[in-house]
């Protein structure tokens, strides 16, 4: 296939799902999929920061599990259900309201972001963690916030805007649990 | 950084895949994880001309006990579900392997990086090197030329190098007895960094009485050692404190950014005899 990616390389078409959207884009294989994200398909939510899985700024959900969109291949992400920090809110499809989720809205009251650098990353690393472990503590949570930096915030607010969502998210359901049983 | 240019293949199935690889020659690489390769194709320390991604073969991915008793680990099965494995298929024996998991990097690393991966990428303290030297895994490689069975004790050759030949990739690794009383710790200045010191222990326990162990190492060389000496003293009902004192006088740990060798020693003394007071708890 002809280059037209400006990389001057051998290109390839794929197909990812984003967010619930197919896409297809022309790409070279050497493209990392935080590349593709960013500047073939324009989400520039998800961030780049030191492209050897250090800092977790690229952060993304693959198959609903976090994982570092600097050290995939885009086709090796082909067949994979890819979400981004854009899907949180509401308007991630570009249909809704555009209101904030729950854990970005606990972000915002707990303060846990100051140049929201690392935010994405942050937000996908929880999303993903807490659906897989709703019951955390926050010593497990503080644990988990470990995988990513952040240079301004000193974490702690970080790990209370996770530990809130988490708690909250826990009495809707034990809320929801008791209706259930009343009917 | 950005990486080098080079032509993608996806492989259908195992016999696809060495084929490939034997085409190529050392042009070429094969991807599972990328948890470290394409870190190193990032920063152009690996330029690979090809790379031919396995990851597509789910036959790869599989983890259970087998009526052998022993424990069988595909290389594709990545860290994070070796950690979230239910008991009925880990067995009961094989604690000591989902309790070393959580010491490997970070949750998103985990999810992703594989079993095989860590084990042919042959870092000096990376956790599956030193469990499989602890245990006497057996590592299932094929090639053009069949399938073989590399003993882990024969496996690792140092820094980043192994007994695969460049057309063989490694399918299976094979833990062939329960160890119900064994334990891996470490030392990293950070929370899911690469450990400057990492000590495991597998004690043979009979009614209480400790029997014999094995004992093995990371970071102390180029690939994870075991110490006769320290096993000697367990043999001979000797303390976890004196098992832990011999083996770092047994030892020569290089001196680099990690550490001094007296400090390497310090670790090691430390992280043996909690490593034995584990698995005696066990
Ligand atoms: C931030 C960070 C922290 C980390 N911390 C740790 C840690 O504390 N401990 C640790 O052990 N690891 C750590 N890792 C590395 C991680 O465990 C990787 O998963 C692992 O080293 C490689 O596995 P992979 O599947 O990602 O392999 P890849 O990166 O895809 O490949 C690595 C190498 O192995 C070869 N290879 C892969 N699979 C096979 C196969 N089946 N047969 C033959 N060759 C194969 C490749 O050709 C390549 O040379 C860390 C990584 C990062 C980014
Ligand atoms: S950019 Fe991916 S981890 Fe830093
Ligand atoms: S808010 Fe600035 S890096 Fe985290």
């Amino acid at each position: 296939m002809n280059d037209t990616t400006g990389l001057g390389d051998d290109v390839q078409l794929i197909t990812l799902d984003v967010n619930g959207t197919s896409h297809e884009v022309i790409t070279a294989p050497r493209r990392t999929l935080v590349d593709v994200l960013r500047h073939d398909l324009g989400l520039t939510g998800t961030h780049v920061g030191c492209e050897h899985g250090i800092c977790g700024a690229c952060t993304v959900l693959v198959d609903g599990l976090p994982a570092r969109a600097c050290l995939m291949f885009a086709a090796q992400a082909e067949g994979a259900r890819i979400a981004t920090v854009e899907s949180l809110a509401d308007s991630g499809t570009g249909t809704g309201t555009g209101e904030l989720s729950d854990l970005q809205r606990a972000f915002t009251a707990h303060h846990g972001l100051q140049c929201g650098f690392c935010t994405p990353g942050f937000l996908m690393l929880a999303q993903g963690f807490l659906a897989e472990r709703p019951e955390a503590t926050k010593e497990d949570i503080r644990e988990v916030v470990a995988a990513n930096l952040c240079r301004c915030t000193g974490y702690q607010t970080i790990v209370e805007a996770i530990d809130a969502c988490a708690t909250a998210r826990r009495s809707q359901r034990a809320a929801g649990a008791e209706e259930d049983s009343c009917n | 950084m950005k990486p080098a240019p080079f032509r993608y293949h996806r492989a259908r199935d195992v016999e696809g895949a060495t084929a490939l690889l034997a085409e190529l020659s050392d042009e070429a690489k094969v991807i599972a994880g990328g948890q470290s390769l394409v870190a190193m194709m990032n920063f152009r320390l690996a330029r690979p001309g090809h790379l031919v991604d396995i990851t597509g073969l789910r036959e790869l991915d599989h983890l259970g006990v087998g009526a052998d008793g022993g424990l069988r680990i595909g290389a594709l099965t990545t860290h994070h579900t070796v950690e979230t494995a239910p008991a009925d298929r880990l067995g009961a024996g094989f604690g000591v392997i989902r309790d070393a998991m959580r010491w490997i990097g970070h949750l998103p690393i985990r999810t992703r990086g594989t079993v095989g991966g860590s084990l042919a990428h042959a870092d000096a303290t990376a956790e599956w090197c030193l469990l499989a030297l602890l245990l006497d895994a057996e590592l299932v490689a094929h090639g053009p030329r069949g399938r073989r069975h590399i003993p882990a004790g024969e496996f690792f050759f140092g820094y980043y190098t192994t007994a695969l030949d460049p057309d063989e990739i490694l399918v299976e690794i094979v833990f062939p007895r329960p160890a119900p009383h064994a334990a891996l710790t470490e030392f990293a200045e950070r929370r899911g960094d690469f450990a400057i010191v990492s000590a495991a222990v597998d004690l043979a326990v009979d009614g209480g009485d400790i029997h014999g162990g094995r004992v093995a190492l990371g970071g102390v060389d180029a690939m994870p050692v075991r110490v006769p000496a320290a096993e000697a003293v367990l043999a001979d009902g000797g303390s976890f404190r004196d098992c832990a004192e011999v083996a770092a006088s047994a030892v020569d740990p290089p001196s680099d950014g990690g550490g001094s060798a007296d400090y390497r020693k310090h670790l090691i003394r430390n992280l043996i005899e909690r490593a034995c007071e584990e698995a005696m708890s066990r």
